[in-house]
């Protein structure tokens, strides 16, 4: 399955999804200028994705900073990623968020709050 | 001669300007179109003079954050309205200060007259709220609330009540029989 490598700039996020390395990850900032086809590819990936996924798929959030319309999509891919998770596979989300950073922190409770699939939250320092 | 007379008197009120942004401590004021290059240059300024100042992390985010979601329902909704005034289209005032205690963040476009119920009314429901009844809401809205077709969530407002623990201030003062001038000052404490 394709590989999506995006670099991160200023208001958009890096994005790793590579099934055979399992590697998937999106880290940095986001307030794209177009939020809805900065991450279309993303959930058209993880639909493809959750048609065979890997035995075990851990999920990586490292996000610094995200607007609101952000977060919209952020919990889209949550949501699809609670699909595979419901299918009956192995799923892991892991938020990092900056130690100091209670606002970040509490946006990953908010979203282990509404989907159902397992989360953990890891501080790191910057 | 004349000509002369105009540019002295023009460069007084540069003066005079210079002053009253000064009492008002204005760091940041800029007035048009607001594009998204805009809010990119706007945030990193205001972003780079915070550091140099030493401005504590949250304080730093706060404002990063209030600014985009300010910026953006601008650059979203400033061109929603359709009186034919040109003078008004697609543009709007932004607006930062910074004083001892606070930094403020403002924003000034026009609006349609029959906008003006719905905007009170969301303003005022999002001000009465408190903060679990944020949070309900914030998620509800991102749950069951579509992308609009400019990429809006309809959470900017509650974002920014959540972010600075403060009520939204804002006022329509009228430019036409059928439009307002929509304003709108949202608070970050430099101490909470």
């Amino acid at each position: 399955m394709e590989t999506i490598k995006i670099q991160g700039t200023e208001d958009t996020p890096k994005v790793i999804l590579d099934k055979e390395k399992e590697a998937m990850e999106i880290s940095g900032r986001s307030l794209p200028e177009d939020v809805a086809s900065f991450y279309d590819p993303i959930l058209t990936w993880l639909d493809e994705y959750a048609q065979s996924p890997n035995k075990k798929t851990i999920f990586n959030f490292k996000l610094t900073y995200f607007n609101t319309a952000s977060s919209k999509l952020l919990l889209d891919i949550l949501m699809k990623l609670e699909e595979i998770h419901e299918a009956g596979h192995d799923v892991l989300i892991k938020w990092h968020y900056p130690e100091d950073d209670e606002d970040m922190e509490e946006a990953g409770e908010e979203y282990a709050d509404i989907v159902d699939v397992p989360f953990e939250q890891v501080p790191y320092s910057l | 001669m004349d000509n002369k007379k105009d540019v002295k008197g023009f460069l007084e009120f540069v003066y005079e300007f210079y002053k009253s942004m000064k009492a008002h401590e204005i760091t940041l004021v800029y007035e048009g179109e607001i594009t998204h290059q805009i809010t990119k240059a706007f945030t990193s300024l205001t972003e780079s003079n915070m550091a140099k100042d030493d401005e504590p992390g949250t304080v730093q985010r706060k404002v990063f954050h209030v600014m985009v979601e300010c910026l953006q329902n601008i650059s979203k909704h400033a061109d929603d309205f359709t009186s034919s005034d040109f003078m008004f289209s697609g543009r709007g005032i932004f607006l930062v200060s910074k004083g001892d205690n606070e930094y403020s963040v403002t924003t000034g476009n026009a609006v349609d007259n029959d906008r003006i119920e719905e905007l009170t009314n969301m303003l005022e429901s999002i001000n009465r709220m408190n903060k679990d009844e944020l949070k309900d809401l914030y998620k509800k809205q991102m749950k069951e609330g579509r992308l609009s077709e400019k990429g809006g969530a309809g959470l900017g407002f509650i974002d920014i009540k959540r972010k600075t623990g403060r009520d939204l201030e804002y006022h329509f003062l009228p430019i036409s029989d059928d439009t307002s001038f929509f304003l709108l000052t949202s608070t970050i404490g430099r101490d909470e």
